[in-house]
């Protein structure tokens, strides 16, 4: 990958909507303070890369969007987070609804032990998304086709989805988040666990994923972030501390916290 | 010299071996014990060890041994017109070692001279009233007091034999150790072994127990299918023992009862315990869970006998006087329904502490793939998170299962006696565990079938078990490999 | 997603593409929302099963067993007529000794005729034989004995408390009711007033009852003396067998399997005997011990030995299983300390493993002998549940001698006709308990006291 791609991905940045607006988030594990006065907009049919340090809090805010710190029980989470205008923490919001509009695909590869198919049709069938078999069929294979998997599996939709490479499980878990058409898409470090011509697999996918769904990504490859994402957060001990294009980002650095991050050293 | 005495004798020994030989050691380096190979106490401890292990083992051996070759000896002795029948041996057997033990106080208490005892006859009269005169009676049956008399001497020169060989045995360990306590010599390593043989001897008391259930179980019953069919053991619908002969011995009654209780108590106890187990893991606050699980192991901790006698006193007639009556299914306390009952209620915590282990096992990550897709928990619960613990759980059931078909005092208590093939819960049925109890207990004819056929229950109740345990190891291990 | 020239996959879905607000919960929703209350549901309604189990079977036991450790006594003047115990006159104890306990009978109903006569009490259709049934069959042999030992007695008036019958007993506790004693064969309504009015003239009295705790068992008729104290000694013995054996034997065979045995066949025979032997059911144990113990080894039926052999091979699997956990959970680095100073294998294993998983392993044992006390179907195939009055003496030669157990003596009671027997049943299972709970309380503290996170 080199630096003429960053180029390519920069131009078409300008003017999207925003999807996510989060003010003043704090989040707070028993008494830890984890996420200090975040506020950020993320943009529609964008990649955004949250980078950092370990520990600087980039998954914690990553799993507020779509209120994964509810299941852990000493997680607390204030501020505002707006999905198109809406109160994502409002006590009316049920999380289930919110979890089928802002999917999530994490950091090990975490297919269920399942066919294949099942993976896949999870989703749209606890969200009845199909009417019928034949329906459901077509969302599948849609989904792996935007996994870039379906040629892969088309011939085995009845194998388990445990016995696939590590690459093809992450894309199936991006295939299985991708089917019930959710409007952002979180991923957690999804290439961490990958070898490099997986990694380059999913991160082409990611591009791809673009043109449909706003994509999170949190990364603790720097050069992944320069790679797939057209916006970059850096975040530094629970703060962020720099938000702006990935190319203003990583070439003109406003934070001194950011310049020692991007040239190697904190980390 | 009694074996008791002997066993403190050579105990004494070693004791005396440790000490010297911790001396030796110290004297044979010349005051500079870095000189030896290994620190003095192991010179000790190696001298008290070839003192007091070779003469205890032949000691053990040699008590162990002794009764059988006697008996033996004597029931060859004993001529087969003294015997009436096959049990009568026995009594006699009993009668001879009475005699002995009896001439034996006498001879103590000063009332009979070594001389007397060998030379006693039922015709020396004028003896024998005397003896009778300070309690001790005698038997009037020659050949027994012949016999009793040969039992006194043998067991006389046995006890002699044993005290000279084996004080011999430890006399000679203990030289043979001294004489080897020298600088260069490797004691520790030699302690060493013998702690590693004694840490290999205690493992292998699990086979031997294994090997001990199976050998008694087998050769009972094989002397129980000499004397009643198999096939009517296994095959035959009526269960009727009569001390008296002419008994029917048809086990499928008994398997019924089990299998009908066992059902019933899996029934109750399986989704109650299941349930409870997914509630405490997914849902329950810590809070909750820390008061929780400890009372549901209170349960797991009750002694059965405690199940049983609640089922006898409250749930059978509870059972009885609000169900059963009213819906005229029957009137007795005792029923499948009470006994399965109160088994599930044993079983709960079983069940729910393995079910709970292994749902447990499975992944955060699925649980979080599902949750991240928008599923409920019970979704998540439902679809992903049972069906990965299914193993495991069918694991647990099985050894739920075992526990049930295995389980005596409930139904002791609670099922009743009734040997009888129903279909209404409500009647008292019986099972194997009840009718081993009821066969075994109190005075038992080891050469009746209606005895023996206790040993062929229990070797089938061995077999169902054993398959159950097996088939659930297999399960659950195959399934924690799974997420390991 | 409002834009229409997307090709996002929702669009197979087709019906999905109308979403709404988040803020308003669609019908599927809802029905799925009330699915999960549903299932949370059953969740509680089990555990609340669970509880509510629990709590019925501590109440009930407590209920009906806590009468045990209450006893009714008479307390009454007795004379002690020189007539009847002593007929030769000379005070001799060992002539008096040749008067049946029977006699003594007829000194307690007389006193109980006249104790009526004296206080005024009038009952109609009162009989001798109500007055003799109002005393326990212990009665008489309680006066016997007081007698026997202090022949100054005779002909004086003593005021004891004896105990009373167990249908009396029964009349205080609400076994016995006015409408139960008129056809109870044992009693009568008479007596059943009889009682009463000696209760309110202060002659019966209830009070707390510690022979149940410590006398010997009694006969059929005699249910008001029964006690636990055989029991209790016959339990205490096989507990002192069962530690003496299965500790040492435990934790050798722990110590063997965890540190020192290679990796073969005969290593993984003796782990999967261990894992079977922990489930095979308890009865089988039991019918080893006949054929084994008694019949081949031809050690005493009914005699604590045998059962402490027993119940030792059933509690080593649970000892060895949580011993090995305990020295896996010592880290490796300790070992490799030690071995690193030149210390044996054996030596790093007795100096510093062991000591380290000593709490963990104490903690096993205890919770291994708490299941051997409650175990009861393999002591009543050795016999343990035969009818034991006389304690058993020390050991080591009280081992051999007959004893019961205290499960097994709960079994026995259940056995008896008279239902005061289900009371002492109850009352014993009490005391059980309490032994449990002690013995896990202990295992507790330990367990808090010297846990260590590595």
């Amino acid at each position: 990958m080199n630096d003429m791609r960053l180029a390519e991905r920069t131009v078409d940045t300008k003017g999207k909507p925003i999807k996510f607006s989060c003010r003043n988030v704090q989040v707070f594990y028993g008494d830890k303070h984890a996420i200090k006065d975040v506020d950020v907009d993320l943009e529609d049919k964008t990649v955004t890369a949250f980078i950092g340090p370990s520990g600087c809090g980039k998954s914690t805010f990553l799993r507020c969007l779509n209120r994964m710190n509810d299941t852990i029980d000493v997680a607390r989470v204030d501020g505002k987070l707006m999905l198109d205008g809406e109160d994502i923490y409002d006590r009316r919001v049920d999380p289930v609804q919110l979890r089928a509009r802002v999917g999530m695909v994490f950091q090990k590869p975490n297919p269920f032990p399942k066919s294949i198919y099942d993976n896949v049709a999870y989703g749209p069938r606890i969200h009845g998304l199909a009417r019928n078999k034949a329906e459901l069929d077509g969302i599948v294979e849609k989904a792996l086709r935007g996994a870039a998997l379906w040629n892969e599996v088309k011939d085995r939709l009845g194998e388990s989805g445990t016995g696939l490479s590590g690459g093809q499980q992450q894309r199936l878990c991006i295939a299985r988040a991708v089917a019930t058409s959710p409007e952002v898409l979180l991923m957690d470090e999804p290439c961490s666990a990958l070898d490099p011509i997986a990694t380059s697999q999913v991160e082409d996918l990611i591009d791809q994923l673009r043109e449909d769904f706003s994509v999170v990504i949190v990364t603790h490859s720097m050069q992944q972030a320069a790679r797939v994402s057209q916006k970059t957060a850096f975040f530094h001990l629970g703060n962020l501390v720099e938000y702006g294009t990935t190319d203003d980002i990583f070439t003109r650095p406003q934070d001194p916290r950011t310049e020692s991050y991007i040239s190697g050293k904190i980390g | 010299m009694s074996p008791f005495w002997i066993m403190v004798t050579i105990l004494v020994l070693a004791a005396l071996g440790y000490v010297l030989g911790r001396r030796r050691a110290g004297s044979v380096a010349a005051g500079d014990i870095r000189g030896l190979h290994s620190r003095p106490t192991y010179y000790g401890w190696n001298v008290a060890l070839f003192t007091a292990l070779p003469s205890l083992l032949v000691l053990l051996m040699w008590v162990l041994a002794q009764p059988l070759v006697v008996d033996r000896a004597i029931g060859a002795n004993i001529p087969e017109s003294a015997v009436a029948d096959a049990g009568a041996r026995g009594r006699i057997m009993s009668e001879v070692q009475g005699t002995a033990i009896s001439i034996g106080e006498a001879v103590n208490k000063g009332l009979l001279t070594e001389a007397e005892a060998r030379s006693l006859t039922p015709d020396n009269t004028a003896l024998l009233d005397r003896l009778a005169d300070e309690d001790i009676t005698l038997t009037p049956n020659p050949a027994v007091l012949e016999a009793a008399k040969d039992y006194r001497s043998i067991n006389q020169n046995a006890s002699r034999t044993l005290t000279g060989l084996s004080l011999l045995l430890a006399l000679g360990g203990f030289g043979w150790a001294m004489a080897r306590t020298r600088p260069d010599y490797r004691a520790r390593n030699v302690v060493e072994r013998f702690i590693r043989g004694f840490l290999i001897l205690c493992s292998l008391i699990a086979i031997a127990t294994t090997v001990g259930i199976v050998l008694s179980l087998v050769f009972e019953s094989y002397n129980f299918f000499q004397l009643y069919p198999w096939q009517d053991f296994f095959f035959g619908t009526e269960w009727t023992p009569s001390f008296g002969g002419g008994s029917r011995l048809g086990m499928l009654p008994l398997l019924w009862g089990t299998l009908y209780i066992s059902l019933i108590a899996l029934l109750f106890s399986v989704p109650v315990g299941l349930f409870a187990a997914i509630y405490m893991s997914e849902y329950a606050t810590p809070r909750v869970r820390g008061v929780v699980k400890p009372l549901i192991e209170i349960l797991a901790g009750i002694p059965t006998i405690v199940y049983g006698l609640f089922a006898l006193v409250t749930v059978g007639p509870l059972i009885r006087d609000w169900i059963a009556q009213p819906a005229g299914l029957g009137n007795s306390g005792s029923s499948v329904m009470t006994a399965g009952l109160v088994m599930g209620i044993m079983l709960i915590p079983f069940v729910s502490s393995l079910s709970d282990d292994i749902i447990n096992a499975v992944p955060q990550s699925l649980r979080d793939g599902s949750l991240g897709l928008g599923s409920t928990p019970s979704e998540t619960i439902r679809n992903v998170v049972l069906p990965a613990a299914l193993p495991g759980i069918v694991g647990a059931v099985l050894l739920a299962a075992s526990r049930a078909i295995g389980e005596t005092m409930i139904v002791v208590l609670g099922a009743g006696a009734m040997a009888q093939t129903s279909l209404n819960p409500f009647e008292a049925m019986t099972t194997i565990t009840v009718k081993i109890v009821g066969q075994l207990t109190g005075d038992n004819d080891f050469a009746s079938p209606e005895t023996l056929v206790a040993f062929a229950l229990g070797l089938t109740l061995f077999v169902m078990t054993l398959a159950l345990n097996v088939a659930a190891l297999v399960i659950v291990r195959k399934y924690r490999e799974q997420y390991e | 997603m409002s834009d229409a020239t997307s090709a996002g996959p929702r669009r197979v879905g087709g019906p999905a593409a109308a979403r709404t607000s988040l803020l308003v919960a669609d019908a599927r929703t809802k029905r799925r929302n009330a699915a999960e209350a549903r299932f949370r549901a059953y969740g509680v309604i089990a555990i609340a099963v669970a509880m509510l189990a629990l709590f019925f079977l501590m109440f009930t036991i407590l209920r009906d067993g806590s009468g045990a450790f209450w006893q009714t006594y008479v307390k009454i003047p007795v004379a002690i007529d020189a007539a009847v115990v002593d007929p030769k006159g000379n005070r001799d104890p060992s002539e008096m000794d040749d008067v049946l306990t029977m006699s003594y009978a007829g000194v307690l109903q007389d006193a109980l005729a006249r104790w009526t006569a004296d206080n005024g009490v009038e009952i109609e259709g009162l009989k001798d034989s109500d007055y003799a049934g109002v005393f326990s069959n212990q009665a008489r042999a309680q006066l016997r004995n007081m007698v026997l030992q202090n022949p100054e007695l005779v002909d004086q008036t003593v005021e004891v408390p004896v105990l009373a019958a167990s249908t009396i007993d029964g009349m205080f506790k609400g076994r016995v009711t006015e409408a139960s004693a008129a056809i109870d064969k044992r009693t009568s309504v008479a007596q059943f007033q009889l009682a009463n009015a000696m209760e309110e003239k202060g002659a019966l009295a209830t009070r707390f009852n510690w022979d149940f705790v410590t006398q010997p068992d009694a006969s059929d008729n005699r249910a008001e003396a029964a006690g636990l104290g055989v029991a209790i000694i016959g339990s205490a013995y096989m507990m002192l067998i069962v530690l003496v054996l299965s500790l040492p034997i435990g934790v050798a065979t722990s110590i063997y399997l965890e540190e020192f045995a290679p990796k073969n066949k005969l290593t993984d025979l003796i782990e999967v005997n261990i894992s079977n032997l922990a489930a095979v059911p308890s009865i089988v144990f039991g019918i080893l011990g006949l054929a084994a113990f008694i019949n081949f080894m031809g050690l005493p039926r009914s005699a604590p030995i045998v059962g402490g052999l027993v119940l030792t091979l059933m509690t080593l699997p649970t000892i060895i299983i949580s011993t090995r956990a305990a020295l896996r959970a010592v880290p490796p680095s300790i070992r490799d300390a030690a071995l690193g100073v030149g210390a044996s294998k054996m030596q790093t294993v007795f100096h510093h493993v062991l000591p380290l998983a000593m709490p963990g392993i104490l903690t096993g044992t205890i919770i291994g002998l708490a299941q051997a006390l409650g175990e009861t179907a393999p002591l009543l195939l050795i016999g343990m549940v035969a009818f034991v009055t006389e304690y058993p003496a020390a050991p080591p030669e009280g081992l051999f001698e007959p004893a019961s157990a205290l499960p097994v003596q709960v079994y026995n009671w259940t056995q008896r006709a008279d239902s005061a027997f289900f009371e002492r049943a109850s009352g014993a299972i009490i005391v059980l308990l309490a032994f449990l709970f002690a013995m896990n309380l202990v295992a507790i503290i330990l367990r808090r006291r010297f846990e260590r996170r590595w």
